[in-house]
């Protein structure tokens, strides 16, 4: 089930935006494509509106910074509701030049995702209406899901390292 | 007549305080008279942020039953509000409301701070979250637990209430007590 | 005092009158709102014209304290994610575990799951249904029902020990079996709730002022509801039967015979009538697994990530290093990404997790309904009273922790 899906996808996309389909695998029994980031909205944008595969549920999107800490990243999950399909959609760009186009035309629910994304991980979304921190306080200047940000309060001296032999 | 009803419901009054008495007549100090008033009618205002708030709920619903200890009615303003009870995370972002309720409680007033979250940050040792709300206002009782049961939450109350019964009147206005408002920056 | 200064405007004032809008600021500690948002709201006397929600009140980065944690450490975070119902946040935690581990979960342990994740889902909905109640002024409910979800805790507190916050379960299965007490607390809420809810159901459902208060308060339409990636009852309101527990089977769901209430309207009567339908429905999940309940091992074979017995650890050298591996998060954790979830409380939980086969995950990003389905809020109380926004709030069920995460 999850292999058709994943062909079928793969045969459309592919047709559709040559060369913009980086990979196709299937992890864990769920298809997942990563694809050019200067094509990612035309091909959400064409998994939702293809009158085929109507991907037309967005379940979740999300970021990520990759291991190298050099690329940021973001996820799509993508949701067929009538026949039950579901589809990953990922996206990677350098984290110099953090941009990518909004999904919000496309779904309205997309907003405060992205809005979160741009909070952890300062990826600028093009287009957003509203693209400001929503669970920080505006004053922050760091994007504290960066691995380079340390998680712990900053303010803290109380936690001395010779309690715990180190 | 009120005796009647007393022994018929079990009722419990509140234990008299010390003093002279005679016929017609009963002499003792203001601050104690004050102090037991003052214990058995605390108006609370709950400011419940997450989990604790949900213990909280519980607490003051049929089955523990927070009205018995003369806190029936919950203030959610807080200009008539003596006792702040903090329950929950209290995250930076959240630290200037909170202070700003306090600022508006009239004297006197005491703080709960319930849950580990409240008290110290908890496991949340982050960058997002206060790390006590103790760095931002004075607190008089910390209930630990995440989240402390609801007997552990009347626990907490009632040495809010021992507290406040056996204050004296002139705290508020002694050098110790504006000493540790400053050292809080609030006048 | 300076003299007073002459504020008459210069040209008299016209016969039409501009509209001037009042902002009226709803929260972070209103009463009202059950948690921490805020809502400015721009007010036309009584209707609102807009409404801007902010949020992040109790934000305690819970994805990155996740990038710290070894995978046994993660589950007490996920209770505190939707704190109602903590248990189903939990076994939605073990289950993206075990499939990340490919791990065979027995059949007994998975209907002990069920139960335990039905039995959190009929608490999660008292909470939410008591308190539209309680908004409408009907304080009744709020007392009464709030009795039964006691008893629940008390189950939990047999079995796990905590009442709230409750890390029930494990990865790969329990720990051990259910007393005999524990079973017999679930027989006789099964047995007795029914009245209870029902009893709780004649005060509201039918009641005049209930349904005139509720009745087109807060409508969403299906599309609306879709496009904003509403999920779990509010979106089964709207009268679309998607739910988790049929479309993607986890924890032997297959088994069981359930229906799936939708509303038509998608308003806060709707709201209000799904959840207690799923509340009945929940009951008849929990009878089959007690009546149906296989017999067999009540946790998986996986000696790297379950904890060996007591009395074996420290008797036997083998069960000693896999206690020291797991207590200490030195298991090897294979390489994989997987995406999982769940019905929660408000709908579709999912748990999107990255490992690189290190002690801890490379990226955890949690999928909270409460998060996703409460921007649409704004759109749903234009023009509405401030008395319906309040109502329509609490029958969204928005939990704060679920929301700032």
């Amino acid at each position: 089930m999850s292999q058709e899906i994943l062909d079928k996808v793969n045969a459309q996309v592919s047709a559709k935006f040559p060369g913009a389909v980086l990979s196709a695998e299937l992890l864990y029994n769920f298809p997942v494509f990563t694809v050019d980031h200067n094509d990612a909205h035309e091909i959400v944008s064409f998994l939702k509106n293809d009158p085929e595969l109507n991907f037309h549920f967005l379940t979740d999107l999300t970021g990520m910074q990759t291991a190298d800490e050099k690329h940021l990243g973001v996820i799509y999950h993508l949701h067929n509701l009538p026949k039950n399909m579901r589809v990953r959609v990922k996206t990677f760009f350098s984290m110099d030049k953090p941009e990518i186009p909004t999904v919000t035309d496309l779904w309205p629910g997309a907003n405060w995702m992205e809005r979160e994304t741009f909070d952890f991980y300062g990826v600028k979304f093009k287009g957003h209406p509203n693209l400001k921190r929503i669970l920080n306080v505006d004053e922050m200047d760091i994007f504290p899901l960066r691995k380079e940000y340390p998680l712990e309060d900053q303010t803290r001296d109380d936690k001395s390292d010779k309690m715990f032999g180190r | 007549m009120s005796q009647e009803i007393i022994k018929r419901t079990k009722l419990e009054i509140a234990k008299q305080p010390e003093g002279l008495e005679g016929p017609g007549f009963f002499a003792t100090k203001v601050d104690e008279v004050i102090g037991m008033a003052r214990a058995n009618s605390l108006w609370p205002l709950p400011f419940a942020t997450s989990c604790c708030g949900i213990e909280f709920m519980a607490t003051m619903a049929s089955h523990y039953d927070l009205a018995r200890f003369g806190m029936e009615r919950l203030s959610f303003s807080p200009r008539q509000a003596d006792l702040l009870m903090v329950m929950g995370t209290i995250a930076k972002k959240m630290g200037p409301t909170l202070r700003q309720v306090y600022e508006q409680m009239a004297e006197p007033r005491w703080v709960l701070s319930v849950g580990a979250c409240a008290s110290s940050g908890g496991i949340f040792d982050t960058y997002s979250v206060l790390q006590g709300i103790d760095r931002i206002i004075p607190v008089d009782v910390y209930v630990p637990g995440c989240p402390p049961r609801p007997e552990q939450i009347i626990e907490g109350i009632l040495k809010i209430q021992e507290l406040s019964r056996n204050e004296s009147g002139r705290r508020r206005n002694s050098p110790e007590y504006k000493k540790l408002m400053n050292s809080y920056g609030i006048e | 005092m300076s003299k007073k200064e002459n504020t008459t405007p210069s040209t008299p004032p016209s016969d039409t009158m501009e509209k001037e809008y009042t902002t009226l600021n709803l929260g972070p500690t209103h009463p009202a709102t059950h948690g921490i948002f805020q809502n400015v709201l721009t007010m036309d006397g009584e209707i609102i014209h807009n409404a801007v929600p902010t949020l992040g009140y109790i934000h305690r980065a819970f994805e990155k304290l996740a990038e710290r944690r070894p995978y046994a450490q993660i589950t007490p975070i996920t209770d505190r994610l939707n704190y109602c119902s903590s248990p189903i946040n939990n076994m939605g935690w073990h289950m993206t575990v075990e499939k990340l581990i490919k791990a065979e979960v027995p059949k007994r342990a998975e209907y002990h799951r069920v139960i335990i994740m039905e039995l959190s889902r009929i608490a999660d909905h008292i909470i939410c249904n008591t308190i539209i109640g309680q908004d409408t002024g009907a304080t009744t409910g709020f007392l009464y029902l709030f009795q039964w979800r006691e008893h629940i805790y008390d189950i939990f507190e047999s079995i796990c020990g905590a009442r709230l916050t409750t890390n029930i379960c494990r990865i790969g299965g329990f720990d051990k079996e259910w007393s005999q007490k524990t079973w017999d607390m679930i027989n006789n809420f099964v047995r007795d709730f029914p009245k209870g809810l029902e009893e709780f159901n004649g005060l509201l459902e039918r009641n005049r002022i209930f349904m005139d208060r509720t009745i087109n308060c807060g409508p969403i339409s299906a599309e609306m509801a879709l496009e904003y990636s509403f999920t779990g009852p509010n979106l089964r309101a709207a009268g679309v039967d998607y739910d988790v527990r049929v479309a993607t089977p986890y924890s032997s769901y297959e088994d069981f015979e359930f229906q799936i209430p939708v509303g038509t309207q998608g308003d806060t009567y709707d709201r209000f009538t799904v959840r207690q339908e799923e509340m009945r429905q929940s009951l008849h999940i929990i009878r089959q697994a007690i009546k149906n309940m296989p017999s067999g091992k009540m946790h998986a074979d996986i000696p790297d990530f379950f904890l060996p017995p007591k009395d074996q650890v420290y008797n036997n050298m083998e069960a000693l290093i896999y206690h020291f591996k797991i207590v200490m998060g030195e298991t090897d954790i294979p390489a994989g990404e997987i995406y999982h979830c769940v019905e929660g409380g408000n709908g579709e939980l999912g748990f999107y997790l990255i490992s690189d086969g290190g002690r801890t995950p490379f990226r955890l990003h949690f999928r909270r309904p409460c998060f996703i389905y409460y921007q649409a809020y704004p759109e749903m109380i234009k023009g509405a009273m401030l008395s319906d926004a309040i109502i329509t709030m609490s029958s969204m069920n928005v939990i704060a922790g679920e929301l700032d995460a």
